[in-house]
């Protein structure tokens, strides 16, 4: 699946006070590619996302997707050029139905005419149609994971972000939310996952990031990306 | 504000949107044959002060309701509509409906700029500052000898405009169209992609702004609108009263009661702020005829917490499976 380069990062730096949580960040990820991005907790793997999303701006470097400069770019421009993503808790918009919740990218994204449509095929592809007029709140913890996907699909996105997209899930369900993000990979969407399910992680990814302290400290597949001494130090805790 | 508002409806249609005209139209024309019917002049002042509120609790809910940014600036956007009109009809003598097209620009631009410096505020810290602002504005009229400063400001008001009978009539029925209006507008920023992002802002503001919705824009244009028709609220007060002073203007009551009213109406609806404006007004109103209108604010109080309590979605939200 993969093909040109779509998304770059360049020396990207991000500090909060005197805290350097990201350092010379360097990334570049191919059209349709699937990658892992995996690191201990506060290794700057939000962070790092967060400065891609627009949600937190970089201090240093910069960032294209498809050769467009992100920078200074707020998070629904960069939404709207492609980026979508999800978060660590599912965050749907908790007075809308389902059907509403998909509904307003498209409302925002010129598909204002055949919005309802077009939403319930994203409600489909995640097998959420039957429950187009629930509550969020009435969803299980899986489902409104499926949610957050289907909102993410109907920006008909280049590149999502993952963030921890299974944590909390059982067995099963981490198989269902994999099955998901394999099919929107084979419609040609790169994927960045992050995640600590190391099954999930290595399952999915075509490559494999380790970021520890802030800094990247291996890249390659991922076998041999575990396999190194450093990773196995400072990730898996092993010496 | 998420856990006081209620779901969002499903968008209605073209024929919807004008069974709602026809209909606020038809009540409008039977309150003003009832009322003529009544025959009794305060009829007319009590309507107004009811419609005042409608007017208010609409405005208000555009931004509070919708997009859950609490203002608690409404006295000082109100007091902004009075004095457009003072100062239209001391400069140019001009009277109640171009004081109300006035006061729609003026109070607009300045809902316009209090976005731009205050919506990166959320929470607490929106509320207060659009607190200060009305402070601010307050201390702007007091000190301003044109409009009257601490003594206020007269109109002398025509005795009748015909074909109207009275000026109470005429008064009231400016209200009331306004009212119509303003709730008309709300209903359509319900049903429209604006409302749908505004929605989407109260529900999680960070979520929206990731899959597309330009925050910012939608929220200046909720506090310019909502700026724009708090200040048509207060516009025709001058001429209601023929007489204003900032005591008056920047009555701390319009503040508690744009927050009040939605709430107990159903704060996020566009029937819930009228719901709520039509009850507390009313209550006021039969409070300051038959005891004292220093109870006005303890009847506020007591409702707000009794619905906080019990009611916490407003009697809309009570009504409402979900």
């Amino acid at each position: 699946m993969s093909g040109g380069i779509l998304l770059r990062a360049e020396r990207v730096g991000k500090r909060f006070g005197g805290f350097v949580a990201l350092q010379d960040i360097d990334l570049e990820l191919r059209a349709g590619e699937r990658l892992g991005l995996i690191g201990p907790n506060g290794s700057g793997k939000s962070t790092f996302v967060n400065c891609i999303s627009g949600d937190f701006a970089a201090h240093d470097g910069q960032v294209t997707l498809g050769g467009q400069k992100l920078d200074g770019l707020k998070p629904h421009r960069r939404a709207r050029l492609g980026l979508a993503r999800t978060f660590q808790l599912p965050q749907p918009f908790t007075s809308l139905t389902v059907l509403e919740n998909v509904r307003v990218p498209l409302l925002f994204a010129g598909e204002a005419a055949n919005a309802t449509r077009r939403a319930m095929e994203c409600l489909e592809q995640v097998e959420l149609a039957a429950k187009a007029d629930k509550l969020p709140r009435e969803l299980t913890q899986v489902e409104q994971r499926r949610l957050e996907l289907a909102r993410a699909i109907a920006l008909r996105p280049q590149l999502l972000i993952a963030d921890e997209a299974m944590a909390g899930l059982s067995h099963a369900e981490v198989d269902q939310i994999l099955a998901l993000l394999r099919r929107l990979n084979a419609a040609g969407t790169a994927v960045i996952m992050i995640e600590h399910i190391m099954r999930a992680v290595t399952e999915f990814s075509e490559r494999l990031i380790v970021f520890v302290a802030g800094r990247k400290i291996a890249d390659g597949a991922p076998r041999e990306v575990l396999a190194l001494p450093e990773v196995e130090g400072a990730y898996l805790g092993r010496q | 504000m998420s856990a006081t508002t209620l779901p969002a409806p499903a968008m209605p249609t073209a024929r919807l949107h004008l069974s709602y005209w026809l209909g606020a139209g038809a009540l409008a024309v039977a309150l003003i044959l009832l009322l003529r019917l009544i025959g009794n002049e305060y009829g007319w002042y009590a309507g107004y002060f009811v419609l005042q509120y409608v007017v208010l609790a609409a405005a208000w809910n555009i931004l509070g309701g919708y997009a859950g940014y609490v203002n608690f600036g409404a006295a000082g956007f109100m007091a902004t509509g009075s004095y457009t009109t003072i100062v239209l009809y001391e400069a140019l003598g001009l009277g109640v409906i171009p004081g109300i097209l006035g006061a729609a620009v003026v109070a607009g631009l300045l809902g316009l700029g209090t976005g731009y410096l205050t919506l990166r505020l959320r929470g607490v810290y929106f509320s207060i500052a659009t607190l200060s602002l009305s402070v601010v504005l307050q201390t702007i009229v007091v000190n301003w000898d044109y409009v009257g400063g601490s003594r206020g400001a007269y109109i002398i008001r025509p005795m009748e405009v015909p074909p109207f009978a009275s000026y109470g009539e005429y008064i009231f029925v400016v209200m009331l169209v306004l009212a119509v209006i303003a709730v008309g507008i709300g209903r359509t920023v319900e049903f429209s992609r604006l409302g749908r992002g505004l929605q989407a802002i109260r529900d999680n503001e960070r979520a929206a702004e990731a899959v597309g919705v330009p925050t910012l824009r939608l929220k200046l244009i909720a506090t310019t609108l909502s700026g724009a028709l708090m200040g048509v609220a207060g516009a025709p007060l001058p001429f209601y009263a023929g007489y204003l002073n900032p005591e008056g203007a920047f009555n701390l009551a319009y503040a508690v009661n744009a927050i009040a009213m939605p709430l107990i109406g159903g704060a996020g609806t566009w029937l819930g702020p009228v719901i709520g404006a039509v009850l507390l007004a009313t209550l006021q109103q039969a409070a300051t005829v038959t005891i004292s209108s220093a109870l006005n604010l303890w009847i506020v109080g007591w409702m707000l917490v009794i619905f906080v309590a019990l009611f916490p979605r407003g009697i809309l939200g009570w009504f409402r499976r979900r």
